[in-house]
């Protein structure tokens, strides 16, 4: 049976999976104590809850549980693991090495490094999402001390080329932080296999609670150590501050348990889910998808339609079906997907564009709904588009003096 | 963002969708906004011997907004002598959808699509051009 409404923003966020809220429930009410209270059972039984779900978040990334600093989420991780390297490795070299499609928490946390005298390489990609291996290579220079590169793309689900980024990364000694926030816990995440030095990542992304994330700081073969960036109580081997929240900790420990346990299965269910969602859509006339196809997520999904834009286009089932899009009219900024534009779309492909996240409560009547909803909204849409009726008359849009504004 | 209920019925009903004959000496084109920013208007009207609107039609690329804004236009303009039709100013727009402030563009855009179409169509009949301040809005 059809499940309305229909949620595919799941790169967004995911809902909490019903398993784990019912593991976090006791420690907001009964087993309510700080976890560096050392000397009453309600510390000890906080503490036990969080070192359970540090080992169950270590065991998902194939790391030491010692190597996991709980964060308030993938951003701050994010602040953490490339600031703290920034100042802990300042006497080694001040150059930072990312790419231009990188998430804005990455991006922002590098404009703030060059503010305070770092020096950073924004990598462009390619027309598929990825990076050039030759040019990470040669942007590597003498005081490069980190390269940070995102795991798989939150808008378009490419995944990079990790194991061959580490390698270059190990070869020249500099520290390899990836944010791996749309990745653990749908594909296989291996810190050790991957050769990942840092590496931030999120529970609310996997069916775990917000407000909870994680860093993982590699202790061996390097050991590698981050500046603290808040003051106080040195929780976390003092890498971060603050009273740990326990229930959210609990959370994410069993989110990462039922990810290790289910993520095969599902990515094999999600892959083919999100196939047919782009077969068909893929049917309507100057469809087209953004990104490898190959090295992808199994649950993304970024499709162009030519000619329509993509709130208008929201606009034609967003009550029954959540989904986001490229289009600048759905955010603040008035500036389409810097995603995209970084693949070299035109800014009138950014602003066609739809984002699909599929996820684990994702049905296949779901999907059926929501391709016949897209495919009967752009055909509608194209009908009253004046560039569409120029496309279709052999106009070129290109040969148009468009009135700037 | 919630849009306004007019909006919505403007987007879903959409009057006057179409094409008028662009070669037609009584018919005049606004073609405003760029794909670049994510919306482009045409507007056309028709004007009769007596100089009046007799039909308006539209095809917007954009948001709901950007519909609503060139769908309402087009109702509006419809029974107007070309003089009435210029003195419609977008405010009127914004306030009759309910537009949001970060949607008020679209109805600059609507304004300009009216003027310029109003232009072509007074360029067409040897009528000397309108010279219009600049939108700022966006």
């Amino acid at each position: 049976m059809l499940k309305l409404p229909v949620y595919l923003d799941n790169n967004a966020t995911t809902p909490c999976d019903p398993r784990v809220v019912e593991a976090m429930l006791p420690y907001f009410t009964e087993q309510f104590g700080n976890a560096a209270s050392r000397n009453h059972p309600f510390g000890w039984q906080a503490e036990e809850g969080v070192d359970y779900a540090r080992e169950q978040v270590a065991k998902l990334i194939g790391a030491d549980p010692k190597e996991i600093i709980f964060t308030s989420g993938a951003t701050e991780a994010d602040n953490l693991g490339i600031k703290g390297v920034f100042e802990m490795y300042a006497s080694k070299g001040n150059h930072i090495i990312t790419a231009t499609t990188e998430h804005k928490a990455v991006l922002d946390t590098c404009k703030h490094i060059e503010k305070v005298g770092g020096e950073v390489t924004y990598l462009t990609v390619k027309a598929d999402g990825l990076i050039d291996l030759k040019e990470l290579e040669a942007a590597i220079k003498p005081n490069t001390i980190l390269i940070s590169i995102m795991y798989g793309n939150n808008e378009i689900g490419v995944i990079q080329p990790i194991r061959e980024i580490s390698a270059l990364a190990k070869k020249n000694g500099v520290l390899f932080f990836t944010d791996a926030t749309q990745a653990v816990g749908k594909i296989p995440v291996d810190v050790i296999k991957d050769g990942i030095d840092l590496m931030a990542f999120s529970a609310h992304k996997m069916y775990g609670p917000k407000g909870v994330g994680a860093l993982y700081v590699r202790r061996k073969n390097p050991r590698v150590k981050v500046t603290a960036q808040m003051d106080g109580g040195g929780h976390e081997r003092a890498m971060r501050s603050g009273t740990l929240n326990v229930p959210g900790i609990v959370g994410f420990g069993k989110a990462c348990e039922l990810a290790f346990l289910e993520m095969d299965e599902e990515a094999r269910r999600l892959s083919k889910l999100r196939d047919k969602l782009e077969t068909e859509l893929l049917k309507i006339e100057e469809a087209y998808v953004n990104g490898n196809r190959e090295h992808r997520l199994p649950h993304v999904a970024n499709i162009s339609f030519k000619h329509v834009e993509g709130e208008g286009l929201l606009m034609g089932f967003n009550k029954n079906i959540a989904l986001s899009s490229g289009s600048a009219c759905t955010s603040a900024s008035l500036e389409p997907s810097y995603v995209l534009k970084a693949l070299g779309l035109g800014d009138d492909l950014a602003h066609s564009s739809l984002r699909f996240g599929l996820g684990r409560f994702t049905t296949e009547e779901q999907i059926d709904y929501t391709i016949e909803q897209i495919s009967t909204t752009v055909l509608k849409l194209r009908e009253m588009s004046p560039l569409w009726e120029m496309y279709k008359e052999g106009i070129d849009l290109n040969s148009i003096e468009w009135a700037a504004h | 963002m919630a849009y306004s209920d007019k909006v919505i019925d403007h987007y879903q009903n959409p009057k006057n969708v179409g094409t008028l004959d662009k070669s037609k000496k009584n018919v005049g084109t606004g073609l405003v906004g760029a794909p670049e920013c994510g919306d482009v208007m045409r507007l056309q009207i028709e004007v009769d011997e007596a100089g009046v609107i007799s039909d308006a039609k539209f095809k917007t690329f954009g948001c709901g907004s950007a519909i609503a804004s060139s769908s309402l236009a087009t109702e509006w303009l419809k029974g107007k002598s070309v003089d009435q039709a210029l003195a419609i100013d977008n405010m009127e727009i914004v306030e009759e959808l309910n537009l949001p402030p970060v949607k008020i563009h679209c109805s600059v855009l609507a304004e300009d699509a009216i003027k310029a179409a109003i232009n072509d169509y007074r360029q067409k009949n040897g009528l000397e051009q309108i010279k219009f301040e600049e939108s700022v809005v966006h």
